[in-house]
C-alpha cells in the first residue's frame, strides 16, 4: 500500500509539531522517520497511524484519503514503543485480539484465530510461549509479540514507533536484522521511528531525517551520508567537522588564507565549510591547506581524533587520524579535506 | 527503561538486606506496639460486639434479628446500598476515565470535588438535602406541588447515601488510569476493537482489582453510613431506618442485646468484606502479579 502525505501540519495547543509535511511512501518500502526528540517523527507516524488528526492537510492510502477516518478504518498495524501488550491477556489471546473483535462474517473461529496466533508465533520465532503472559517474557520477546499481534489483522501498513528502543545494544542488533528479514517476507509496507542514525542507516530502504517539525531529506542511507543537503543533516549523521569560511573569487578562504578548495558555483560571502574528520588527506607544508597546531587528541577506537586550533581566532576542528599516524605526535599538522561541502552562512 | 508499575493490593514481598534489618529487640518491641494497638482498638470493640450480642443465649440473639423494625431496617439498607453502589461504579469508572485519559478545563476543579465528601462532615452532607429538598428548602415548595416525597423517605436516604459513599470507586481508579496511561487503549483501537470492546477487554481487566477493592469499600460505606442519613431519615420506625439508624435507637431504648445484634451484622458485613477481598487476592494471585509486572 502506498502512502501519500500531503502538506500535513500538526498543532498542539497552537505549538506547531509538524510544519508542512509532505512523503511519499512506496509500496513494500521499509523507510524509517529519523531525528532527535522534539523532531516530530512520532508524531509523523501517529498521524499515519490515525492516531492524531492533522490540523491541515492529508494523507492518502493509495488512492484514498484517509485524513479523516479513524484508526480503527484506516486497518494499520501498530507497534508501540512500550508494546502495550494486554496484560491480563496471554501471548496467543493477545495476538489473537484483533481478529477477536472484528463483527460478523469476518470474524474467524476460535479454531481459527486459534491457528493465525500461532503461525504468527512461528513467524516471530516464539512458537511453544502460547499461554505465557506478557510479564513472563524478555523485553524482546514482547516486542515480537507486538509485532505478531500487529501483522494478525493484516495491516495495510506497518508502523512501528522507536521498535528497539526500550531493549539493550545486544538484542536491538539481533532484532534489526530479525526486523528486516520479517520485512522482506512478508512484504509489509512498513515506517519505523527512530532516534538511533545507525538503525536508520541499516535497517531502512530509505531514510527521512526530520527536524523541529519539518523534514530535512529523504533518501537512501548512501544519500545521506554522502551527500548531506543542509548543515543539520550534515551535523546530525555520522561526525562531522564545521569551520566558518569565506567564499572569495571562487575560492575558499580561512582568515587571509585560501585553503585550496575552489568552489565556482558557490556565492561569494560567509558561508560554513563541512566535511567528515576521516576524509581527509595530510599536506606538508601549507600553501594551500588548513593548518593548525594540535590542542588536544584522543584515541578512538581504531583511529585517534585530533582537535586543531586553526586561525586567528582558536577555531577548533577535529580530524581523525590512523592511530600510528606520525602527525598525531607534531604539534603542527596541516591537512586538506577530500570530500566537502559549503552551505552559506544563515 | 523501567516498565510502569501497577500498583495492586496485593501484599508486597520484598526480600529484607541486612543492613536495613532492626535488632530482634527493636523488631519486637515495634511488633507489640503493632499488635496492641490493633487489638485495643479494632479487635477488642469487635469481641465486645459479638460478646453483648450473644449475653443471652443464641434465641435472644434470634428474636431481637426478627422483630418486624429491625428486618425492615436490613431491608432498606440492603436496597439502599444495592442502588447507590451501581451508581457509583458507574459514576466513578466516567470520572476516573475522563480525569485519567483526557485532558479538559475544569479537569483538576473536577478533582477536588470529587474528594468533598471525604472533607465534608456527613452532617452537612445531609443538611444540604433538608435545605435542598426541605418543606422550607429551595426545591421543597415545587416538589410537594407534584408530590414528590424526597425527605424523610428513601430517595433521600439514597441521595445522602449517594453523596457520601461517591469517592470511593473514583478515588481507587484514578490514580490507576493514570499510572496506565492510554497505550492500552490505543493499541485495542489500532487493532480495530471499537469503544465499547476496548472499555470491555481492555480497560476493565486493567482496573479490576482497584474497581473491586472500590465497591467493596463504597458498600462497606454505604450500609455503614450514620450522620448524612441520619438527618434526612427522619427515624421513621419500620420505613426510613436503616441498620446503623436502628442501632442508635435501639441502645437509646436500653435494648442492648438487640443494638449489639444488629451491630453485629454490620462487624460481620466488615469481616465478610476483609475475607472476601483475600480470597479474591489469594485466588486470583497469579493474575494479579501478571496485572503488576509488564
Amino acid at each position: 500500500m502506498e502512502v501519500r502525505v500531503a502538506n500535513v501540519r500538526k498543532e498542539f495547543d497552537r505549538f506547531p509539531a509538524l510544519r508542512d509535511v509532505s512523503l511519499d511512501i512506496k509500496s513494500g518500502e521499509l523507510i524509517a522517520l529519523l531525528g532527535p526528540s522534539g523532531s516530530g517523527k512520532t508524531t509523523l507516524l501517529r498521524l499515519i497511524a490515525g492516531l492524531e488528526r492533522p490540523t491541515r492537510g492529508n494523507i492518502f492510502f493509495g488512492e484514498e484519503d484517509a485524513s479523516h477516518k479513524s484508526i480503527q478504518e484506516r486497518n494499520v498495524g501498530f507497534v508501540f514503543q512500550h508494546y502495550a501488550l494486554f496484560r491480563h491477556m496471554t501471548v496467543a489471546d493477545n495476538i489473537g485480539f484483533g481478529l477477536k473483535v472484528r463483527h460478523g462474517p469476518t470474524r474467524p473461529s476460535a479454531q481459527e484465530i486459534r491457528r493465525r496466533a500461532s503461525e504468527l508465533l512461528d513467524l516471530v520465532q516464539l512458537s511453544g510461549l502460547e499461554k505465557r503472559y506478557p510479564a513472563q517474557l524478555s523485553g524482546g520477546q514482547r516486542q515480537r509479540v507486538a509485532l505478531a499481534r500487529a501483522m494478525a489483522i493484516e495491516p495495510r501498513v506497518l508502523l512501528l514507533d522507536e521498535p528497539f528502543g526500550a531493549l539493550d545494544a545486544q538484542v536491538r542488533r539481533e532484532l534489526r536484522r530479525w526486523l528486516r528479514d520479517i520485512h522482506d517476507t512478508t512484504g509489509h509496507t512498513t515506517v519505523f521511528v527512530t532516534h538511533d542514525q545507525e538503525e536508520a542507516l541499516e535497517l531502512a530502504d530509505r531514510v527521512v531525517v526530520m527536524s523541529q517539525g519539518r523534514i530535512e531529506q529523504v533518501g537512501t542511507a548512501d544519500d545521506i551520508y554522502d551527500t548531506p543537503n543542509s548543515p543539520f543533516v550534515y551535523g546530525f549523521i555520522g561526525e562531522s567537522s564545521s569551520v566558518p569560511v569565506k567564499v572569495e573569487d571562487g575560492q575558499v578562504w580561512i582568515a587571509d588564507r585560501p585553503i585550496g578548495l575552489s568552489a565556482p558555483q558557490a556565492p561569494e560571502g560567509q558561508a560554513t565549510l563541512f566535511f567528515r574528520p576521516h576524509d581527509v588527506e595530510l599536506v606538508d607544508g601549507c600553501s594551500g591547506c588548513i593548518a593548525g597546531t594540535v590542542a588536544a587528541s584522543r584515541r578512538v577506537a581504531g583511529t585517534r581524533r585530533v582537535e586543531l586550533e586553526i586561525g586567528g581566532e582558536r577555531q577548533r576542528v577535529e580530524i581523525e587520524l590512523p592511530v600510528d599516524h606520525p602527525a598525531a605526535q607534531k604539534s603542527r599538522v596541516a591537512f586538506r579535506p577530500r570530500r566537502w561541502k559549503l552551505f552559506p552562512a544563515a | 527503561m523501567a516498565d510502569p508499575e501497577i500498583k495492586s493490593y496485593a501484599p508486597h514481598h520484598e526480600s529484607q538486606s541486612a543492613a536495613v534489618t532492626e535488632s530482634p529487640t527493636a523488631r519486637a518491641v515495634l511488633m507489640i506496639v503493632a499488635f496492641a494497638f490493633l487489638g485495643v482498638f479494632l479487635l477488642l470493640p469487635l469481641i465486645i460486639v459479638f460478646n453483648e450480642a450473644f449475653s443471652k443465649g443464641i434465641g435472644a440473639y434470634a428474636e431481637a434479628l426478627s422483630n418486624p423494625d429491625t428486618r425492615s431496617a436490613i431491608r432498606l439498607t440492603l436496597l439502599v446500598a444495592a442502588i447507590s453502589v451501581p451508581l457509583n461504579v458507574v459514576f466513578g469508572i466516567s470520572a476516573a476515565w475522563a480525569i485519567a485519559k483526557f485532558e479538559f478545563k475544569g479537569k483538576a476543579f473536577l478533582t477536588t470535588l470529587i474528594d468533598l465528601p471525604f472533607s465534608v462532615s456527613p452532617v452537612i452532607s445531609g443538611l444540604v438535602y433538608v435545605l435542598l429538598f426541605g418543606a422550607q428548602g429551595l426545591l421543597g415548595g415545587w416538589l410537594k406541588a407534584h408530590g414528590i416525597v424526597i425527605l424523610f423517605a428513601v430517595p433521600g436516604i439514597v441521595l445522602a447515601t449517594i453523596f457520601v459513599t461517591f469517592p470511593f470507586v473514583a478515588r481507587e481508579l484514578i490514580p490507576l488510569m493514570q499510572e496506565q496511561g492510554n497505550g492500552d487503549e490505543e493499541a485495542a483501537l489500532s487493532l480495530g476493537a471499537n469503544g465499547w470492546q476496548t472499555f470491555w477487554y481492555v480497560t476493565l481487566p486493567n482496573v479490576k482489582w482497584g474497581l473491586l477493592y472500590g465497591v467493596l469499600l463504597c458498600n462497606a460505606r454505604a450500609m455503614g453510613e450514620f450522620g448524612a442519613v441520619s438527618v434526612v431519615s427522619g427515624h421513621i420506625r419500620g420505613l426510613t431506618n436503616t441498620m446503623p439508624l436502628h442501632v442508635e435507637i435501639l441502645y437509646n431504648e436500653y435494648n442492648a442485646v438487640g443494638a449489639f445484634a444488629v451491630a453485629s451484622l454490620l462487624a460481620g458485613l466488615a469481616l465478610v468484606t476483609l475475607v472476601l477481598k483475600t480470597l479474591l487476592e489469594m485466588r486470583y494471585g497469579a493474575e494479579i502479579a501478571a496485572t503488576r509486572g509488564h
